[in-house]
């Protein structure tokens, strides 16, 4: 464990890459790993980066980390696609895209299956970037699609999202609006080489100005990019930079990460006594005989999760 | 065994047929796998250092170029160096009967040709997760 850590400490891809999976597995000794890495947390910065699958998030990606890169930070990405909710297994594919930076050894590029841990993937989320971050990467980077109340979850363990939306969603923008809109801070039209571009910046504006946006005197930036011929990348650059900058200048990057901190909490604190209640019920064990119980009408079902429940307190009494 | 299994799919050298590669990538997640796909025309130093970064179990090789005896070769050795000394690497494409013992001697365990099945791969790879580490 002690090794593990030094090696990660001192930035050893192999060690990082292997604590990664010891999170996404939830292993036990991951607890101790993260807690000894924490002291060295801190220094980086992260984007959450979503928008709906196929709207270039990976595509842009390869071209702002080639400006980061520039600037001299080292860079680490997690690319978070879905499982397959039939086999539980999953293509992910974001690699593909981000080609420049294969070889290079200041960007670590990381893809993780949306349900292949337990512990849920905004847990697991979190874990990985306190290890990158210890790691010493500078920018923390994570990709995800913005559909789904898990996908939410996961861009609010970040400094600043970054929402990429595309031309020809129509409605899906108003419908959007209820949830990942809430979560923006930069907003980027992307595919803005196709026509209609402009109508959807119109449309994005639109449904902003609706917003109860807490910031009223300033509003959220828009950009616009396009991915495939290289455009409005440098404006976006400077943008997310000058963003972040302000929000060190006026304290509310510490707002922020304290309601980051809170959400982790919760989610930790949650998860360990929901997989201790679980244990001591025995639930994967017994659930198949409770269910038959309650299907043949044998038994009612608050009388029953009761009684399991009344059980569980009173051995957890003393 | 509770842990997924990930499996790095990857097609080094210069031909761009991809369609193989993708059968076996859809087919290995409708099996329960997790699996990176890379695309077509890698270079050895990228399929390496994916393999570390993504801390795969195996390096499934696709290529029908030729180059076969060149680059698995160089890409296990790669692995190996950058600290991937239990990533278990098999292959598929165009190879000749003659060039699998040089191949397996080199670190390539299985090797499938166009004639094989899926569920030889599937099988390959069922019967020798035990093997793994972590
Ligand atoms: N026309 C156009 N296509 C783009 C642009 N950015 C990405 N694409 C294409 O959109 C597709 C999906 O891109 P990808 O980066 O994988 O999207 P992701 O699912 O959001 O990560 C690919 O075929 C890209 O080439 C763009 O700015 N303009
Ligand atoms: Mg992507």
């Amino acid at each position: 464990m002690k090794r593990l850590t030094e090696k990660i400490l001192s930035g050893d891809v192999r060690a990082i890459a292997r604590a990664i999976s010891w999170i996404e597995n939830d292993y036990a000794q991951k607890e101790q790993l993260i807690d000894d890495l924490y002291p060295h947390c801190g220094n980086a910065v992260v984007w959450g980066l979503t928008g709906p699958p196929g709207s270039g998030k990976s595509t842009l990606l390869n071209l702002l980390i080639a400006r980061e890169r520039m600037k001299g930070k080292r860079v680490a990405v997690i690319a978070i696609d879905p499982s397959s909710p039939f086999s539980g297994g999953a293509i992910l594919g974001d690699r593909l895209r981000m080609q420049k930076h294969s070889t290079d050894s200041g960007v670590f590029i990381r893809s993780m299956a949306s349900r292949g841990h337990l512990g849920g993937v905004a847990g697991a989320t979190a874990d990985a970037i306190k290890v990158l971050d210890a790691a010493g990467f500078d920018l923390i980077i994570i990709e995800t699609i913005g559909v789904g109340q898990t996908e939410i979850e996961v861009v609010e363990m970040t400094d600043v999202v970054l929402l990429l939306l595309v031309p020809g969603l129509g409605d899906e923008i108003q419908a959007l609006k209820a949830g990942i809109m809430e979560i923006g801070d930069i907003f980027i039209i992307n595919k803005s080489d196709k026509d209609e571009a402009m109508k959807t910046k119109a449309e994005v504006e639109y449904v902003l100005s609706l917003n109860d946006n807490p910031r009223k005197d300033r509003p959220n930036p828009i950009f616009m990019t396009s991915a495939v011929l290289n455009l409005g990348i440098d404006e976006l650059s400077t943008g997310i930079d000058l963003y972040i900058e302000e929000l060190r200048v006026n304290g509310l990057i510490e707002d922020k990460r304290r309601k980051r901190i809170a959400r982790e909490i919760r989610l930790m604190i949650t998860a360990k006594i929901r997989r201790e209640v679980e244990k001591q019920l025995g639930l994967n064990e017994r659930i198949d005989s409770w269910v038959d119980q309650v299907y043949r009408r044998k038994r009612r079902p608050y009388a029953m999760i009761n009684e399991l429940s009344d059980t569980f307190f009173k051995k957890n009494r003393t | 065994m509770r842990r997924k299994i990930r499996i790095l799919m990857a097609k080094p050298g210069l031909d761009g047929h991809d369609r193989g590669v993708k059968y076996i990538s859809r087919a290995l997640r409708d099996a329960g796998y997790e699996v990176i796909y890379t695309g077509i025309r890698q270079s050895p130093e990228a399929i390496a250092h994916a393999a570390i970064q993504e801390d795969v179990d195996f390096v499934g090789l696709s290529l029908l170029s030729g180059a076969h005896n060149e680059l698995f070769p160089e890409i296990v050795r790669l692995i190996r160096k950058y600290g991937g000394e239990s990533i278990i690497v098999f292959a598929g494409g165009i190879i000749p009967e003659k060039d699998i013992p040089f191949l397996k001697e080199h670190g390539v365990e299985a090797i499938f040709t166009p004639g094989a099945s899926f569920k030889e791969v599937a099988d390959f790879i069922e019967q020798n997760k035990r093997r793994l580490s972590h």
